[in-house]
């Protein structure tokens, strides 16, 4: 398959000190890929690398054949490219409506923009049901839906998540990971999801990523890196 | 077409699928009629910003009739500080950028103004057609000057930002000392003075004719300020003051955004200058002191940050205020050198203690002591309006999430 998204030997930081070393990824068009490694193996500076919030030493980012290593981080997410970042990052204060109608301004004109608004609305329901409340207001669950929600309403070709199911109950980390699975199978949406539940994340994945001290220590497919019980116990810790 | 459908090009049927499963209540209905329904609520927003602008104009207007002269006089300073005033509200309440150097926008505006003005008249053009250019040059000249400060803006927070508009109000008395033959120096410029026209010379004093036009440019501006306030454009600032690095990610240009913000809030205070010069018929450095800046920043807070009914509250008492105090002094009987030493300071005094009750009473200002319905807060569209429901328990308390 051809890759959507190509990691080329990324090396990135803060400040100086490198936090990947020469990280090397394909994903490809339609796929869901965990990455997956304990705290501090880089999982988060891959995410933020490939949005462009943290500029790489060195090595490329590409989407669809583009370079990105010159695109800013808005004009990232106007090619498709989309994140929600760890903490779910909903503006607090402005409300539910607002927050999705942010993610598709620069897509939609105000009609298609009420419309896919809607749509979202019909994909989390009990998003709708909290339209006029801030969103300091939301649960924690309703936080993550809706910046899934906001991230997907101008419709992406590649997802980045950063540890959805942080601090969430298993009722709604399943209803979320499901609806990322069934976007994958019925649009072709690409999912890049960083999780430290590796078990759920693996649930959905076709391929795993394991990231050790910013390297990638495997790369495999999902089903291969649950049945490695060596490498499970080295680099995932059960 | 759903969302997922739209992104694969395949037909409804996968979409509702994914909506199945994610609600659990089967197939999700597109509530097409309830987006046609808010997408009009837009249009009537618009329709009812104009409607309470005009109906909010002609009151003021028709209020003059019951003013006497000087009363007017003010009226139109408060009209003109109300141009300033909104759009410092914007660009801090919306965008969360701090300028201290508003007086030098309002400035600038004063000074393009009186210097087109006197070119007209020295061309032979009076009357409106001098009005006109001479507000569309002092706009202009604003505008570019905010454009500058926007781009230097972007790059800046907080305090940073604060302290290059505030040297820019500090730098104004150099800056007209040093261009004295085209700035005037100390002295400013005047500019010819602006009769009543022929039509109402009969009806109206010269005083109420400037009120008409400070309450007329302050309309124009305040109800262009509130169309961006609850627009688009005040969705992606308010985005960008809460939290820059998701507006980004949702595809927001944060650099335009506070570019944009700047240049408007510029524009508005350049306009409330080009007014305050119309009205006063000059322009001079020392109209447009530190303190008079800080006083700005002041109003907004006193009267309400973002709100335009919080400008116009804190320009009546940048007005009043002084007057009132003068007047009360004045009534006192007080020993002549200490209502020398009074005179002006004793203003700045209440000021700073009006500040400090009115944020500890209210912290969203006078206007928030108000009632919602008179505060014309901005209402909750019908779609948008449903009352808010517990939050169900999804958030699972202190769960492990490391496998």
């Amino acid at each position: 398959m051809t890759p959507l998204l190509e990691i080329d030997a990324i090396t990135a930081g803060y400040g100086g000190s490198p936090v990947l070393h020469e990280v090397g990824l394909a994903i490809p068009q339609g796929a869901i890929v965990a990455l997956l490694g304990a705290n501090g193996a880089g999982k988060t500076t891959l995410l933020r690398t490939i949005s462009g919030l943290v500029a790489p030493a060195s090595g490329r980012v590409v989407l669809d054949g583009r370079d990105l290593s010159s695109v800013s981080v808005e004009d990232r997410s106007r090619s498709g490219l989309a994140q929600v970042p760890e903490g779910r990052s909903v503006v607090a204060e402005l409300t539910v409506d607002e927050n999705l109608r942010l993610g598709g301004l620069w897509r939609f004109d105000r009609r298609q923009l009420t419309a896919a608004v809607d749509e979202i609305y019909d994909l989390f329901e009990p998003l709708s049901r909290r339209r006029a409340a801030s969103g300091h207001q939301l649960s924690g669950g309703e936080r993550q839906m809706l910046a899934l929600g906001r991230a997907i309403i101008a419709r992406p070709r590649m997802l980045l998540l950063d540890e959805p199911s942080l601090g969430l109950a298993p009722r709604v980390v399943a209803q979320i990971l499901g609806v990322l699975r069934r976007l994958r199978d019925d649009t072709g949406l690409t999912v890049l999801l960083a999780e430290q539940n590796v078990t759920s994340a693996l649930a959905i994945a076709d391929h795993g990523v394991v990231l050790s001290l910013g390297s990638v220590v495997a790369d495999r497919p999902a089903a291969e890196l649950l049945s490695d019980g060596a490498l499970r116990h080295a680099y995932l810790g059960f | 077409m759903s969302v997922e459908s739209e992104l694969s090009g395949r037909g409804a049927s996968a979409a509702d699928s994914v909506r199945a499963s994610a609600t659990g209540m089967g197939v999700g209905t597109p509530s097409s009629a309830a987006s046609v329904a808010r997408a009009s609520t837009t249009g009537r927003r618009r329709t009812r910003l104009l409607g309470t602008a005009l109906v909010l104009t002609a009151l003021a207007i028709g209020g003059t009739f019951l003013l006497d002269p000087y009363r007017n006089y003010q009226l139109a300073l408060v009209a003109a500080y109300f141009c300033a005033t909104a759009g410092l509200s914007l660009l801090i309440g919306l965008t969360g950028q701090l300028s201290l150097g508003h007086a030098a926008l309002m400035a600038v505006g004063g000074y393009g103004y009186a210097i087109t003005a006197n070119a007209l008249t020295d061309a032979g053009v009076d009357g409106v057609a001098r009005f006109a250019l001479a507000i569309l040059a002092a706009l202009g000249a604003s505008g570019l000057v905010g454009l500058l400060l926007g781009l230097a803006a972007a790059r800046l927070r907080g305090p940073y930002l604060a302290g290059v508009t505030l040297a820019l109000v500090i730098a104004l008395p150099a800056v007209t000392a040093v261009f004295s033959g085209a700035l005037g120096g100390d002295q400013g410029l005047q500019i010819a003075y602006d009769d009543v026209p022929p039509a109402l010379a009969t009806i109206i004093a010269v005083e109420q004719w400037q009120a008409w036009v400070a309450i007329g440019a302050a309309a124009v501006v305040v109800t262009v300020l509130s169309g961006i306030r609850s627009g688009v454009l005040g969705l992606r600032m308010r985005a960008v003051r809460d939290d820059e690095v998701a507006a980004r990610l949702n595809g927001v240009r944060a650099g335009r955004v506070k570019v944009f913000a700047f240049t408007v809030s510029a524009v508005a205070a350049g306009a409330g200058g080009a007014v305050l010069c119309f009205v006063t018929q000059s322009v001079s450095p020392g109209a447009y002191t530190l303190a008079f800046s800080l006083l700005l920043v002041v109003a907004v807070v006193i009267g309400g940050l973002g709100s335009m009914l919080g400008a116009l509250l804190g320009s009546v008492v940048i007005v009043l205020l002084p007057w009132l105090i003068g007047t009360l002094t004045g009534a006192m009987d007080l020993p002549a050198d200490l209502t020398q030493r009074l005179s002006g300071n004793l203003p700045v005094l209440v000021f700073g203690a009006l500040l400090i009750v009115v944020t500890l009473l209210w912290p969203a200002g006078i206007r928030g002591a108000l009632p919602a319905r008179l505060s014309l807060r901005r209402r909750v569209s019908p779609a948008a309006s449903s009352p808010p429901t517990p939050a169900p328990p999804t958030t699972a308390p202190e769960q492990p999430t490391q496998e």
